[in-house]
């Protein structure tokens, strides 16, 4: 019988517990993938893996380059670089996720659903970590494995085997920091250009306000007032090289945490089937 | 009521927002198998009841069960049974209705194969089958209350929440909607509670009603029963030389209860056996002139109009 005939009918299969979290990230993740500019820019982050691999074979294939062969730094400076796309994909993707929710009131739909609100906030938080991680974890990964095959040895890999460890880690770091504070941005408005805004300008301020406190001060003791500064910190910690700022690690990790926690904060505060008005 | 009949039941409930806006006061109540009217007027509580059943909302005190499950420390597992029709505009954004009700199929836990097969049935049942592909964000308001509705059952739920399913809509779809609901009532065997402000559309689709007034039940139980004449009821026009509501006033001092209706006829429920004479005495005694008496049948917004002592 066509479907148009079959009106309503009971279902009488089995349903799956657990398991909306994983339903709104391939969901969310599906939908990046149906839009071509977003093709686009994950294939331009990956434009620094190319060139850097085909130093890497130069390197390793001509005597002459040796000047160009990879190091720990290489890895870390890796990083560094792919700040840049991750920054317009945060604020490209992360914005809206839940802003437009907000905005067209889907978190009574979503909570009126078998699931928690942890698991929305999972949900959401995984489709932006995912494809930060395919910027960032997975071409450093493959640099690695890269450097290995065109070295034709492990000598790198044996002499530096702290380098996986560390560019999963510092990856997570990075991923997770970015991805929770631009989440819970977007869990405060209804506008997803307004979150993206605010979080430029919330970067570039403190960036800025970092820059007059080190002229103030000529330290760089208070690198920890900018967000970016206490990731790079940290990630030189991590990769085992000489920290750029005086501030010392600890604060830079106490900052990354706090800023996880108020984030972790603000979204158990605003995402809620309701609003509450005091 | 046993347990076994009650879909819903509250006990002692009490909802607080802020200090001291008390939504729900002390609320106790149950709601049977099959459809049942949540009647009120705006701001009784309606909604607030709705919102804390579904987990929206945290209660100050009181213990509430759906379907048996309490809602304190069984949330998930009641959402998992119950479909949820929302009374202001709702959606995900960037989907076309088969994909938006096919994804809410697949977060209440069904296959995906299941989740878009079943999002097709009920986006035709619910009459939006030719538009099923077309991004909701362009629906008109209409189209937006049916892709509510098909949301809360593609997951088959053992009971509904429908807060105001015709808010919004023209009257040939607003008879639409109340036929769906009717249906999905006395013929699929789904228990629903269909919250509204509006009379007819509680009396065509449910066999019982809760009222609910300043965040109190004011009166529950079956329509036929509560519609049963205690005493008899008229349509009354008079005329007057001074204040008619002071006639009333009267006539509410004197145990009648009246209430005005558009049409500039009043509607008096007259208790006990004392029928038209009781009336042309107390207009006689205030000097007002019947212009108009007629028999009435109860209907539920005399029941209505009593339980929030509506004017």
């Amino acid at each position: 019988m066509p479907i148009h005939d079959q009106g309503y009918r009971r279902y009488g299969g089995d349903k799956a517990r657990g398991r909306a979290w994983l339903v709104i990230v391939t969901t969310g993740v599906r939908a990046m993938l149906g839009n071509r500019k977003w093709i686009v820019l994950m294939v331009a982050s990956w434009i620094q893996f190319l060139v850097r691999a085909i130093l890497f074979y130069i390197a390793a294939n001509f005597p002459q380059a040796a000047s160009i062969a990879p190091t720990a730094a290489t890895f870390r400076d890796f990083f560094e670089w792919q700040n840049i796309p991750v920054f317009i994909m945060t604020v490209w993707l992360g914005s809206a996720l839940i802003a437009d929710d907000r905005r067209a009131n889907a978190l009574q739909i979503y909570l009126s659903k078998p699931l928690t609100r942890a698991e929305y906030i999972f949900g959401k938080l995984a489709i932006l970590v995912t494809f930060l991680l395919l910027i960032t974890w997975l071409p450093a990964v493959l640099l690695l494995v890269v450097e290995v095959v065109f070295a034709g040895n492990f000598a790198f890999l044996r002499a530096n085997a702290y380098l996986f460890p560390a560019i999963t880690l510092f990856s997570l770091v990075q991923v997770v920091t970015v991805s929770t504070s631009m989440l819970a941005l977007s869990s405060l408005s209804t506008n997803s250009r307004f979150v993206g805004i605010l979080y430029t300008a919330l970067i570039f301020f403190s960036n800025a306000l970092y820059g007059v406190m080190r002229a103030v001060t000529g330290s760089s003791m208070v690198s920890w007032i900018s967000f970016g500064n206490n990731l790079a910190q940290i990630g030189d910690l991590i990769f085992r090289l000489p920290l750029r700022y005086q501030t010392p690690w600890p604060i830079a990790l106490v900052m990354i945490i706090a800023l996880v926690g108020v984030s972790a904060l603000v979204l158990e505060r605003r995402v809620r089937g309701v609003e509450i008005v005091a | 009521m046993s347990e076994a009949e009650a879909v819903v039941s509250l006990e002692n409930v009490t909802v607080l927002y802020g200090r001291s806006n008390r939504a729900l006061s002390d609320v106790t109540t149950t709601f049977v198998r099959g459809a049942v009217g949540l009647l009120g007027p705006n701001g009784a509580g309606k909604s607030t009841m709705i919102k804390s059943l579904l987990g929206f909302v945290v209660p100050t005190q009181g213990r509430m069960r759906v379907l048996g499950l309490d809602v304190a420390t069984s949330p998930v597992e009641i959402r998992a049974r119950i479909g949820y029709m929302p009374e202001n505009d709702a959606h995900i954004p960037g989907l076309n209705a088969v994909s938006f009700v096919g994804y809410c199929g697949e977060l209440a836990g069904l296959p995906r194969a299941d989740a878009i097969q079943r999002a097709h049935e009920v986006l035709f049942y619910v009459g939006l089958g030719e538009a099923r592909y077309r991004n909701v964000d362009t629906y008109s308001t209409g189209m937006k209350q049916r892709i509510k509705l098909a949301q809360a059952l593609v997951h088959d739920p053992d009971l509904l929440f429908l807060d105001e399913p015709t808010n919004g809509m023209d009257p040939k779809g607003r008879d639409e909607m109340l036929e769906l609901v009717r249906d999905l009532a006395h013929n699929k065997g789904v228990s629903l509670i269909l919250s509204s402000h509006l009379l007819p559309d509680v009396e065509y689709t449910c066999d019982h009603v809760v009222v609910m007034d300043k965040g109190r039940i004011a009166t529950a139980g079956s329509i036929e029963a509560l519609k049963q004449p205690r005493g008899r009821v008229y349509e009354l026009r008079v005329k007057t030389p001074g204040d008619l509501e002071t006639f009333f006033d009267r006539l509410r001092a004197a145990g009648l209860d009246c209430h005005s209706t558009d049409d500039d006829v009043v509607r008096v429920f007259v208790p006990g056996d004392g029928g038209a004479r009781r009336l042309f005495e107390l207009a006689a005694a205030e000097r007002v002139q019947v212009r108009h008496l007629r028999p009435s049948v109860p209907t539920l917004e005399d029941v209505f109009a009593h339980a929030v002592g509506e004017p």
